[in-house]
């Protein structure tokens, strides 16, 4: 009986008049058990009011006992984002790995990072590129020195391939497009090194970024590569790296970065100035785009018979929210 | 009877085969040899008909007579044409011998069209072929969440500055940039630590004798670092002292590439020394 004129008695009183301070719930009684909507909504809102003031009076508590304490008052707790849980992957490279560098030294990007090659990019499309992805591959092409736009008038990439390899390009980008926004990349080394396949997403030209400064000169960015990590970030990192010449134009104060952050890779393209050694102030140029590895094969690009060294496979890798794979 | 069919279904009652629209009358039917409802296209109001079907790439004549009216299973007879166009329409002209014009001619048309878009698949299966994949829409959504909520754990404006400033300290950017009072401290320190004891890196000690003696210092760092292509466009303003080195670097800069309105001006905003002329414009900073 008194559980049963408790809510009731409760929510017949207060139809009108405001909540009372402390409103006594008998313990077994949970507010999804009343059938009344509207009194219901309302029994809840007063619940959740009554949690808040119940939160807002335990972290004053919390505040003066360390305050009260002083400097003996124990280190405040580190909030847990996805970053701190995140699940420890096996392949995370240790900078003073020997095997790591061993192997970096004999993968296919070694003739870059020894300065042997210079490289040379070619960006082109799917079939039939519209308006947005013609002007994206411009601007792509302004921020990556030393590469060239072409069209794809229907061309076989298989068979294009040799002809790049012919005409000395050491790099190929294909930007797929679909319903008039590009919405892939491929990215292939091309004396037979390894093809990434990515998906693009948000990607916004020049005029649709605020506050822009002008357009990218024609010195040699820096390049900024952040957290990549695990073994496969490593080499995918290595193939953003090779895209660019390895002597950056210091005098362009121009950084490209790729930072990946929970397997996305965000690319923006900003001018840096020093206003004193502390301080520094960056300035967005450029188009932005952040990408997502789909695939990554060991020799150019052949969706059939290639050698697939990584794929996204979406039931066995998306099954736990703090595992990455970058 | 032919026609009390087509007096009843074709023209004035339903017929679960026409397609109405507002110029023309089509029919769904599979056997019909033209795709319209007409008198003599239909193949339920015609005792004799004949149609052409392909299946699998390969053309088959149907016909139907009266004779085989009342055995609805063995109502169509099917002949295999050949392949060879010429030969194909000379077997349905031996088929259909005797049978009205219309029918033969519009089974020759058909015949026609279904060979040309056969070919057509033919080739185009040869080339490249776009491949189709749905997109989930649940998995697109959780994807986009995702991708927001990354964007703003990573604060990228702070990472990048962060690394910028990194990669200052270490010294990548070797002389270009000139902060005088970081470089002070620096050789302060050093004087001290040298007034000590002897310091272990050579390489502290000569910028140390060099920053020292304002004058002559960025010039001997410079010629160790020879392999920097821009030297010769800042040589010019690290030979001066100090305060003009500063005033002329930033002249240089803004010289050498387009005028940023950005934070270009603001550089030595800091600094407490007096221009008497060509004082920098301040305008106002963007934003970074």
């Amino acid at each position: 009986a008194g559980e049963g004129s408790g809510p009731g008695g409760s929510a017949a009183e207060d139809g009108g008049p405001p909540a009372p301070e402390r409103v006594l719930f008998p313990p077994t009684f949970s507010v999804s058990e009343i059938k009344n909507k509207q009194r219901r909504h309302f029994m809840f809102l007063r619940w959740k009011q009554q949690q808040r003031k119940e939160k807002l009076a335990a972290k004053k508590k919390r505040r003066k006992e360390r305050e009260a304490l002083g400097d003996k008052a124990p280190p405040k707790a580190v909030p847990k984002t996805i970053e701190n849980q995140r699940v420890y992957d096996e392949t995370t490279v240790d900078p003073n790995d020997e095997e790591v560098a061993f192997d970096e030294a004999t993968d296919e990007f070694a003739p870059y990072f020894n300065r042997q090659t210079v490289p040379k990019i070619l960006i082109t499309t799917s079939d039939r590129p519209r308006g947005r992805t013609v002007r994206f591959c411009e601007q792509l092409s302004t921020v990556i020195p030393n590469s060239h736009v072409y069209y794809r008038r229907g061309l076989a990439l298989k068979r294009i391939i040799p002809q790049c390899i012919a005409r000395d390009f050491t790099d190929l980008i294909v930007i797929n497009e679909d319903r008039k926004i590009p919405n892939g990349l491929v990215l292939s080394h091309l004396p037979n090194g390894p093809t990434a396949h990515f998906r693009m997403s948000s990607v916004r030209l020049r005029k649709e970024i605020k506050r822009k400064g002008k357009e990218p000169t024609e010195h040699v960015p820096e390049v900024i590569l952040n957290n990549f990590t695990t073994r496969l970030g490593h080499s995918v990192g290595r193939m953003f790296a090779s895209l660019f010449p390895h002597d950056p134009q210091f005098v362009g104060r121009q950084v490209a970065t790729f930072h990946n952050q929970r397997d996305y890779i965000f690319f923006r393209f900003h001018r840096y100035i020093f206003k004193s050694e502390k301080k520094v102030g960056i300035q967005e140029l450029g188009p932005r785009f952040t990408l997502k590895l789909r695939s990554l094969q060991k020799g150019t690009f052949d969706s059939k018979f290639g050698e697939y060294e990584w794929i996204h496979k979406r039931r066995e890798m998306d099954t736990s929210r703090r595992k990455f794979h970058l | 009877s032919s026609q009390v069919v087509w007096d009843t279904l074709g023209n004035r009652q339903f017929c679960s085969y026409k397609i109405t629209t507002k110029t023309q009358n089509f029919c769904r039917n599979e056997y019909n040899l033209t795709g319209l409802c007409n008198r003599s296209s239909c193949p339920l109001a015609n005792s004799q008909y004949a149609t052409i079907r392909e299946e699998k790439g390969r053309c088959y004549l149907y016909m139907k007579t009266i004779e085989r009216a009342p055995f609805p299973r063995r109502l169509w007879e099917r002949v295999l044409l050949s392949k060879n166009y010429e030969k194909a329409l000379e077997e349905i002209d031996e088929n259909l011998i005797y049978w009205p014009r219309f029918i033969r001619h519009k089974c020759k048309q058909r015949f026609t069209k279904i060979t040309q878009y056969l070919i057509r698949i033919r080739k185009l299966t040869l080339k490249r072929q776009r491949k189709l994949v749905p997109l989930r829409r649940k998995i697109e959504r959780r994807e986009k969440r995702r991708e927001e909520k990354a964007l703003i754990a990573a604060q990228l404006d702070n990472a990048i500055e962060k690394e910028l400033l990194e990669r200052l300290k270490q010294d990548t950017y070797g002389d270009i940039y000139n902060f005088p009072i970081h470089a002070f401290d620096k050789a302060l320190q050093q004087q001290e630590a040298e007034s000590e004891s002897e310091s272990d890196a050579e390489k502290e000690e000569d910028e140390d004798t060099d920053k020292r003696e304002f004058v002559e210092a960025n010039s001997d760092e410079e010629s160790d670092l020879s392999d920097f292509e821009d030297m010769d466009k800042l040589e010019t303003s690290s030979e001066e002292e100090e305060e003009e080195a500063e005033k002329q670097a930033s002249h240089s800069k803004s010289k050498g590439k387009t005028p940023l309105k950005g934070p270009a001006r603001r550089k030595r905003r800091y600094i407490e020394i007096e221009y008497e002329e060509e004082t920098e414009p301040t305008t106002k900073t963007k934003a970074a």
